[in-house]
């Protein structure tokens, strides 16, 4: 019986050990590693403006201005809402997913139709069939920051008719926001929407 | 195309490397980390009194269970008072009960099945002591099981269990993780105790983001193939995974340690054949031998052909479905060359992401970079498939266990067919390890196909299917196949934080590790029993090509046998009746 007891003490300590161990040092130590060596990764890669944090480089946001460049459809907004809806106590949540959508599901072909219209009404020039696949098609996390390259190149026309800027400006505003494929093979040619509109925006006078 | 095999051979580069530090940390043998880590397993080992001596196999299972008993208890009362504890600064609640119960068995089973949001239902405290702690304890629990079963299959004395355990994870997990924790900071993931904030956009408007102690969590849920996220949508969100190098380094993470069980095991039974041959022979070991066994020895090589051929089979099954677009896109006049985007990443695209979906199913991690609900039918059907094998490299430790059962059984098949009597590893497989194996094999499926019949014949079970027709049935079915599985992955339309399946997946969750668990270390105590037989003209070699096909053979088969209805009636009919 003695021996037994001991057998559940020895494992409930080694319990606690690990506890420690693993859930505590294990964390804190990394925690203060990497507010030593990467205090701006760590604290979220705010970018900030007049010393207030206007974005995180990494998250994407609910573009509505129609003088900038939109993102992809999110199931949750990009947790972004108005001052209207924080007032009225909707919005302000903090989630992250997608709808969730079979392809065998009606509401995916619905939901796709209506952003397709919104996206031809507000690019008149813009074709059906030109349409980049991404910015119909809603993203995995509901966050994601990116577009690609003809997803930004198709929404030119409209942003050139909003803002006076010339073409050739806003082209090369894209292109230099243009990420590349790492050693050109891993990854994807992508745009960030939140650092093109932040450049867009410096140009536009609106920072 | 290039892409992922480059992704591959680059993974071939590491693994053996890794590989063999593992072997080593297995087999107590020397590696130039000891004088630093002798000296912490010293203090953990005296200051708590632990018996360090070898165990019965029924002695490892028992103190596996107690453990893990213990680190439950711990678990679940600290998810139940998170509230009040410290490191709360989102003044999150406490978790209620049966979503309590399914929060800790997921996790503490390795499975990481998340019935909530981390950005809603678990502190920063709860976050650390109870997700991150779990997905070591879980993770270097399955590697000592396995550790066990692999030395007494080689008639081997079982070893320590808190020996097994404290090694792998003072020696592997815990630098491993800080390493690749510190990576994956450098490249964006925030890691910080400050509270989450809101930000003024560039339009006025107000923005929510999450931060915490991601980075943490991040490492060890791949490195422990756990997969459950610090927020809902898991490694899709560019606050876990924000660029390609991180979703490599997440990939190779969750490869390593299974891809790693299979090297040691191969070369342990290297070892061990090596040694009965002189011992027979009495011929003096050679340098040219030891020197064969430097890669995996040829047992070691059997498993790794059979579970990649499975794995590259799915993966591109999986890529190409997907690359062929989505049916509701195509339908409204909408081209799609980059194939099926609802759903992915534009970082990713749809290389990276039915790579990582093909991965995260077959090392049973669970972690998604896209959301499977939104595959297409036959994309969807591959880590549904994965998930229903739960042998293709598999999680920490266990895949490779559920593999050495499916050899056995084939061995038994063989032998059957050709007239032999059934050895493995110069042990005879007779009637008590046939009917372990059995047993084994018949639980996965019994847990899957069982509750999905109960959830599709029950209200509150229907209740919480969202898309209509063949699609509801393969949400039940991934759900019950990732909880028996223990991936922890979801089709994640399905409305699960309810009673009902809180309950059935944490019940399917808890049989599908345990049973099998003790049942594989049952197996290998039985073996590890006998005397060895010395091979002959009349042994049936299970270290050649021909041996291999016939695993994946028999590997296939059972899977047909026991899913191939259930299957029928989901992905595939939705795929025939979308016409693809």
């Amino acid at each position: 019986m003695k021996k037994n007891r001991m057998t559940l003490v020895r494992a409930f300590g080694f319990s606690l050990a690990m506890i420690g161990l693993c859930g505590f040092v294990y964390p804190l130590i990394l925690t203060g590693a990497a507010q030593v060596l990467f205090p701006f990764q760590a604290n979220g890669s705010l970018i900030e403006v007049q010393g207030k944090p206007i974005a995180s480089a990494l998250v994407g946001q609910d573009f509505t201005d129609e003088r900038l460049f939109h993102g992809r459809p999110s199931a949750y907004r990009y947790n972004t809402y108005t001052a209207e809806e924080a007032a009225a106590g909707s919005g302000g949540g903090l989630a992250s997913g997608s709808q969730n959508y079979a392809p065998s599901n009606p509401a995916l072909t619905e939901r796709i139709e209506k952003d397709v219209e919104r996206f031809l009404a507000e690019n008149p020039t813009v074709k059906r069939q030109e349409i980049p696949s991404d910015l119909v098609t809603a993203s995995g996390s509901g966050l994601d920051p990116h577009i690609s390259v003809e997803a930004a190149r198709v929404q030119v026309d409209r942003i050139v008719a909003n803002t006076g800027l010339s073409r050739t400006e806003v082209e090369t505003l894209i292109d230099e926001a243009v990420e590349e494929k790492v050693l050109g093979i891993f990854g994807e040619t992508k745009v960030n929407v939140v650092r093109l509109n932040l450049a867009l925006a410096r140009r536009l006078g609106m920072i | 195309m290039i892409q992922i095999i480059c992704t591959l051979v680059l993974f071939l580069l590491i693994l053996f490397p890794v590989g063999n530090y593992i072997y080593h940390i297995s087999a107590g043998k020397k590696t130039w980390a000891d004088p630093l880590f002798d000296r912490v397993d010293n203090v953990i080992f005296k200051s708590l009194r632990i018996d360090r001596s070898p165990m019965s196999w029924k002695q490892y299972a028992l103190h596996l269970l107690l453990v893990n008993a213990c680190l439950v208890a711990a678990g679940y009362l600290i998810l139940r008072l998170q509230s009040v504890l410290f490191l709360n600064p989102n003044q999150i609640g406490n978790m209620e009960e049966s979503l309590s119960f399914n929060t800790i068995i997921s996790f503490m089973t390795n499975t990481n099945l998340q019935h909530y949001s981390g950005e809603s239902g678990l502190t920063y405290f709860s976050q650390m002591a109870v997700i991150i702690m779990m997905m070591f304890t879980s993770a270097a629990s399955g590697y000592a099981a396995c550790v066990a079963m692999v030395r007494g299959l080689l008639g081997q004395r079982m070893g320590n269990f808190y020996e097994d355990f404290t090694r792998i994870t003072t020696r592997f997990l815990i630098p491993a993780a800080l390493l690749v924790g510190l990576f994956l900071v450098w490249q964006g993931v925030p890691q910080t105790l400050a509270s989450n904030i809101t930000v003024t956009t560039l339009e006025g408007k107000f923005q929510n983001l999450a931060r915490g102690p991601i980075a943490a969590l991040e490492s060890i849920k791949h490195l422990g193939t756990n997969g459950g996220g610090f927020l809902g949508a898991n490694s899709s969100t560019p606050l876990e995974n924000p660029t390609i190098l991180t979703n490599l380094a997440e990939l190779y993470s969750m490869m390593i340690l299974p891809a790693a069980c299979v090297v040691t095991f191969g070369r342990m039974a290297y070892d061990t054949l090596r040694q009965r041959k002189a011992a027979n022979t009495k011929i003096s070991l050679s340098q040219t031998d030891s020197a064969r066994g430097k890669g995996m020895g040829k047992e070691g090589r059997t498993i790794f052909l059979v579970m990649s051929l499975l794995f590259l089979l799915g993966l591109g099954l999986c890529f190409w479905s997907e690359s062929q677009g989505n049916f509701a896109v195509e339908n409204s006049g909408i081209v799609q060359p980059a194939g099926n985007m609802e759903g992915k990443e534009v970082r990713f695209g749809i290389a990276q992401s039915s790579l990582f979906t093909t991965v995260t199913t077959s090392f049973t991690t669970g972690t998604v970079n896209n959301m499977h609900d939104t595959l297409t039918p036959m994309g969807g059907l591959v880590p549904l498939l994965h998930m229903m094998l739960n042998v293709v490299f598999g999680g920490a430790g266990v895949g490779l266990m559920n593999m050495l059962v499916y050899v056995i059984i084939a061995v038994f098949i063989c032998g059957l067919m050709i007239g032999r009597t059934p050895e493995y590893l110069n042990k005879k497989i007779e009637g008590r390890e046939m009917k372990l194996a059995a047993l084994c094999l018949i639980i996965h499926p019994l847990l899957i196909l069982g509750f999905s019949a109960l959830a599709v014949a029950c209200q509150s079970g229907l209740e919480g299917i969202t898309n209509p027709g063949f699609h509801g049935l393969t949400q039940v079915l991934y759900e019950f196949s990732s909880s028996a599985a223990n991936n922890g992955s979801g089709f994640e339309g399905l409305a699960d934080n309810t009673l009902f399946w809180n309950v059935t997946t944490g019940m399917a969750m808890f049989f599908g590790r345990y049973i099998s668990i003790v049942l594989q270390l049952g197996i290998a105590g039985s073996l590890m029993k006998k005397g060895c037989v010395s091979t002959s003209a009349g042994t049936l070699r299970t270290d050649t090509p021909t041996f291999a096909v016939v695993l994946v053979v028999v590997v296939y088969l059972f899977a047909a046998l026991t899913f191939l209805p259930a299957l029928a009636l989901g992905p595939i009919a939705e795929a025939l009746t979308l016409g693809i």
